[in-house]
């Protein structure tokens, strides 16, 4: 909101500059700026009247004017807006004047016809954004006048983004009673005439809801003039809060929205149909908004008029039922609506108003009577007519008193203010303060502060006046009780930081992705729809990380850095039989040389086991052996068939690693297959508390076998086979070669296995060593069909 | 000396000094000092001289001995020199050759300033808690005072999965919900995390980071809530900040401040940017999870993870955080 700083000051004048005054708004919880409301003085421009006004004789659109601009002989000026004709009063750059944007005027001459001067718009004052013509000027203004005094320029504007608590401020009125509780005075009231009532029209009101509409006031006025034209005083004033004048009834009601702080509406009484009732919508109604826009209502609150809707109660008026420049007859509304009953169909038909953003905040349940009579006077100062009597529906809300302790101001601001001062801060407010025993009171808030509601309420507008900078910092003193700080799971930071020393940056995408994408990756699993996305490729919740990484990937693949190891902790969606899933998953994708270019290592394209040694660097982060991580092959719709590991952890799926499947690749048109891995984090992140085991004194003994098996037998499976043949002394079996080729049968491969033995209270013999060797030997080819290579 | 031992010691000498390797000095120590050299030959021979003759020649062998066994450990030890230099230099590498193998990656700004803040706070006692994002509207707004009409709901444009009932959460605080649902008093939890709102501009992204703290104890107050966010602010910008208190709203608090700092701006000059919300926990919200209002007071503070990044480390865009380009992303390794 905003409003002229000059205004504010008719009603309450603290001596304080405007900056001032706004910090002083600021630091009070009213957030506000002051700003120099014109930049320029617009020296040398003057009100002019404009007193012949002819055709050019070489150009259709230019009129050649006689100006009266106060001094010596009317100037001659042409001029190209429609609206310059004989009689009117607008302002006049008088020759050897700059208008704001630096334009320098000058005697001139205008297709052959001598111009001294110019008649200008309010846009080439830097008044308005909009040019509409010249700006017209009351009849009653003097040619000759500085227009700088003549519109009281020398203003500043104030600026005011509340809080939707304050819905008390949104006017000269609010402001004035807060601003005069910050500087200790009393704001004035320029008095408002009682109105003559000198026709007896009326319509009736009726409620269906009186919670929703507490209160509606209506009255008639007959014979308005439709020639009427809003004061230029009257139009400033709108100006400076951002409001285009647009009708001297609807002008009316806004000027007294912005000074009283109720909203109002007129209606054109010849387009009402009947008595005024206020209800709620019946599903499939319809009503043409003053927008032009036909909208279809379910149960919003209307003002209907022979049960015929003519209003979006506190929203927005009909287009039918609007004054218009053929108004003659008016009705007036001057009514309080709860918030609830605005907010909801503000907000479901996307509409915004000056009068919607005032009764969703509220609005003071006892302003209608005295809002209503302001109107009514200023609307017969202006358009003239004739004054029905009020006719009303509802009554006034009464505030319910608060009770407020001394000691809980004191402990929840953490500061000591004397009894006395509390109650003086609060009765600066408006707010009956009546002791109710030993520091105690009941606190009434007065009709306007309807955000008071509780204790606390109360003790922040002690907090507030009293001044937040005013209450001490107090150092931290608690019990500290040492939080539970669990070894079985490892903090996201220890892995994080794991891949970063391996060489992979971290990333973090959006948890909301591209639904095309997505399905391709994860076909299985539908993501869970947003109602209200941003964008289409922003649409569902996200399944896997991959499709994000991918994303990242290629942002810096096209921007010529080739080689990326991107991983990304967070969450992904999932929902089962009406329950929603949230899965925290360890995500990566390699893409690139296993290595940045460098001058020793020939380069080769990261493959599979390299990504598997990064995850087996993961799990061995995370207690290594025990629970046991291993890997066997596995599938997955986006991977690769032959190149998929599952990490298992005992006997559950931790995750799955492997080259992105050659179709995807095709599919989404990517430069080339990536390595990925998605771990589920909660299973990753158990860890295991060490048990220590002694140290082993004696030698270790190896013995190396060259296997010769079937290509499909997997390592892993001749190392288990292994360790389940041998005895409790084999300490280790591991692979060290892979050999495929000549002497060897097709789809064969010779496999070297390196076996170490290790007993913990003696030295082993060879016959014994020997022995599990050959158990191992037969098992091995029994169960695998393994031979030793001869 | 005889000039014929003197001539052998002469020659010997040269030979020595012209030896070219440790195998030819080696030769020749056997040829002049070995069993049957010629100077052990000579000395041998002394036996059948008589006795003032044997005296002053054995002197004079002698002393050629010495001195031929001192040139050649001389002669040895210079060859050795010679031999230990020439490996060295043909050992010589190009030590500004960079090294071989991995370089490291780095961790994500957000994650570096959420572990930056989460860890000023775990040093005074406040747990870090996470919670889920997909949320219902108890958690992310009744149980903390913002009703259906309460125009704050339109303050945060909330994401709305189709059921129309579950939601992305606005803010982190429905971790404070759940906490303070599943654990008693005192309570003292700091919350880091992803939200959503309905927001996509140059200013505003649709997914972003909170991170949010909140006291729960006897007769907390806001001196407390001042001078904890005051000392907080300090060390996470590692001087003293200048900090003020202005009075505001939120739904959840009661009291209610903004924090705003005071910043010197190369650009704009020194002014006072907004950096978080925060009060005294409003008693609607402690009711609503039956934590007793007349017992317990508690202060809740909430900042923009992005933008406490974008102060820290001087970032002007926003969307640089979600863009994952390397070239920004490699300046928080």
């Amino acid at each position: 909101m905003q409003l002229s700083m000059n205004w504010l000051r008719e009603w309450v004048n603290p001596a304080a500059g405007a900056i001032e005054l706004a910090h002083k708004l600021n630091m009070a919880g009213l957030e506000a700026e002051a700003t120099e409301l014109s930049a320029d003085p617009l020296q040398g421009v003057v009100v002019g009247r404009i007193l012949t006004a002819d055709k050019h004789p070489q150009a259709d659109r230019l009129r050649v004017c006689t100006v009266d601009i106060g001094s010596g002989a009317p100037a001659q000026i042409v001029c190209g807006a429609p609206n310059a004709r004989v009689g009117l009063c607008a302002p006049v750059a008088t020759v050897g004047s700059t208008l704001p944007g630096g334009i320098e005027i000058k005697a001139a001459q205008l297709r052959g016809v001598d111009s001294a001067g110019m008649l200008c718009s309010a846009k080439e004052l830097a008044l308005s954004d909009k040019s509409e013509g010249l700006l017209e000027l009351d009849d009653s203004a003097t040619p000759g006048a500085a227009i700088a005094d003549y519109l009281k320029l020398d203003d500043m504007r104030l600026t005011l983004e509340l809080t939707p608590n304050r819905g008390d401020c949104l006017s000269i009125t609010g402001l004035a009673r807060e601003v005069g509780a910050l500087y200790g005075l009393q704001p004035c009231k320029p008095g408002t005439e009682a109105v003559a009532i000198t026709c007896d029209k009326t319509v009736a009101v009726t409620l269906e809801d009186a919670t929703a509409c507490t209160r509606y006031l209506g009255r008639v006025i007959e014979g308005i003039n439709p020639e009427a034209r809003t004061p230029d005083w009257l139009r400033e004033r709108l100006r400076r809060s951002g409001i285009r004048s647009i009708h001297p009834i609807v002008d009316i009601t806004n000027f007294v929205m912005l000074e009283l702080g109720q909203p109002m509406h007129a209606f054109d009484l010849a387009k009402l149909g009947g008595p005024i009732h206020v209800r709620r919508a019946r599903a499939g109604e319809t009503l043409k908004l003053l927008t032009e826009e036909t909208v279809t209502l379910r149960q919003e609150l209307l003002i209907t008029s022979g049960d015929q809707p003519v209003a979006m109660a506190g929203v927005m008026g009909g287009a039918a039922s609007g004054v218009t420049t053929a108004t003659t007859n008016i009705f007036f509304e001057s009514a309080a609506f709860a918030p609830a009953a605005v907010v909801g169909a503000a907000r479901r038909h996307k509409l915004s108003s000056d009068a919607a953003y005032r009764y969703e905040r509220g609005v003071d349940s006892a302003l209608q009577a005295e809002a209503l009579d302001r109107a009514t006077a200023l609307a017969l100062a202006i358009c003239g007519g004739q004054a029905g009597p009020v006719t009303a529906a509802g009554g006034e809300v009464t505030a319910a008193a608060i009770p407020l302790r001394h000691q809980k101001v004191n402990d929840l601001l953490g500061v000591s203010i004397p009894a006395g001062e509390v109650a003086a801060l609060l009765e600066s407010l408006g707010i009956i303060v009546t002791p109710s025993g030993e520091g105690a009171w009941h606190c009434t808030p007065p009709s306007w502060r309807f955000d008071l509601a509780i204790e606390q309420d109360l003790i922040e507008e002690v907090g507030r006046l009293f001044g937040y900078e005013n209450i001490a910092a107090k150092p931290y003193a608690a019990t500290l009780i040492p939080p539970a700080n669990s070894e079985a799971r490892r903090p996201a930071a220890r892995i994080r930081d794991a891949l970063v020393a391996r060489g992979w940056q971290e990333a973090v995408t959006y948890s909301f992705v591209d639904p095309k994408i997505q399905a391709r990756l994860t076909p299985d699993f539908v993501g869970l729809p947003l109602d209200n996305p941003i964008a289409e490729t922003m649409a569902v919740m996200r399944t896997t990380l991959w499709t994000g990484l991918i994303g990242a990937w290629l942002h810096n693949h096209q921007r010529q850095m080739k080689r990326v190891r991107f991983f990304e902790l967070a969450g992904t969606f999932a929902e089962n039989s009406g329950q929603i899933i949230e899965t925290p998953c360890l995500a990566g994708l390699a893409f690139g040389n296993v290595r940045t270019e460098q001058w020793s290592d020939k380069a080769r394209p990261v493959d599979f086991y390299d990504l598997k040694a990064d995850v087996e660097a993961l799990c061995a982060a995370f207690g290594g052996d025990v629970p046991r991580f291993t890997f066997a092959a596995g599938t997955h719709s986006a991977l690769h068939p032959g190149r998929t590991a599952v990490l298992m952890r005992d006997d559950q799926s931790v995750g799955v690693l492997g080259e992105l499947h050659p179709e995807l690749v095709r599919g989404l048109d990517l430069p080339g297959a990536p390595l990925l891995f998605e771990l589920d984090w909660s299973r990753l992140s158990a860890a295991r508390v060490p048990v220590a085991q002694p140290v082993p004194e004696f030698p270790t003994s190896r013995r190396d076998l060259a296997l010769v098996v079937d290509e499909s037998v997997p390592a892993q499976a001749l190392i288990d086979a292994a360790k389940t043949a041998a005895g409790p002394h084999l300490a280790q079996a591991f692979v060290f070669d892979i050999y495929r080729g000549q002497g060897l049968r097709d789809a064969s491969k010779s496999v070297a296995m390196g076996l170490i033995f290790q007993d913990y209270s003696r030295t082993l013999t060879v016959e014994e060593i020997d022995m599990q060797v050959t158990g191992i030997v037969t098992a091995l080819s029994q169960k695998l069909g393994a031979s030793l290579r001869g | 000396m005889s000039p014929n031992l003197d001539a052998l010691l002469k020659a010997a000498q040269a030979d020595i000094a012209a030896a070219a390797d440790a195998r030819a000095l080696d030769a020749l120590r056997v040829d002049l000092l070995g069993k049957k050299g010629r100077v052990t030959e000579l000395l041998k021979s002394l036996g059948a001289m008589a006795p003032d003759e044997r005296k002053m020649f054995g002197e004079q062998v002698n002393r050629v001995r010495d001195a031929l066994n001192h040139a050649l450990d001389a002669k040895g030890n210079a060859l050795a020199d010679l031999a230990l230099a020439a490996k060295l230099a043909s050992e010589t590498i190009d030590v500004t050759l960079p090294g071989r193998g991995e370089g490291v990656g780095g961790l994500h700004p957000i994650t570096r300033t959420i572990q930056r803040i989460s860890s000023l706070f775990n040093e005074i006692g406040f747990e870090t808690v996470e919670g889920p994002e997909i949320e219902d509207d108890f958690h992310n707004f009744q149980a903390l005072n913002i009703p259906e009409s309460h125009p704050a709901r339109a303050m945060q444009d909330t994401f709305y999965l189709k059921d129309g009932a579950r939601l992305l959460r606005t803010h982190t605080s429905p971790v404070q919900i759940r906490t303070m649902l599943a654990r008693k008093a005192p309570i003292r939890i700091i919350c880091p995390g992803r939200v959503y709102r309905v927001d996509y501009d140059r200013t505003h992204s649709p997914m972003f980071h909170q991170i949010e703290g909140l006291y729960i104890a006897e007769k907390v107050s806001l001196a407390d809530l001042k001078y904890d966010i005051t000392t907080f602010l300090s060390r996470f910008f590692e001087r003293d900040v200048e900090a003020l208190f202005r009075p505001s709203y939120f739904p959840f608090v009661e009291p209610g401040a903004d924090v705003h700092i005071k910043w010197d701006d190369p650009e704009k000059g020194t002014r006072w940017l907004e950096v978080m919300g925060c009060g005294m926990v409003h008693p609607n919200v402690l009711n609503a999870v039956g934590i007793d209002p007349e017992q317990y007071s508690g202060y809740a503070f909430g900042m923009g993870v992005e933008r406490m990044a974008m102060l820290r480390y001087g970032v002007s865009d926003l969307r640089d955080f979600f863009t994952n380009d390397l070239r920004f992303l490699a300046q928080f390794q």
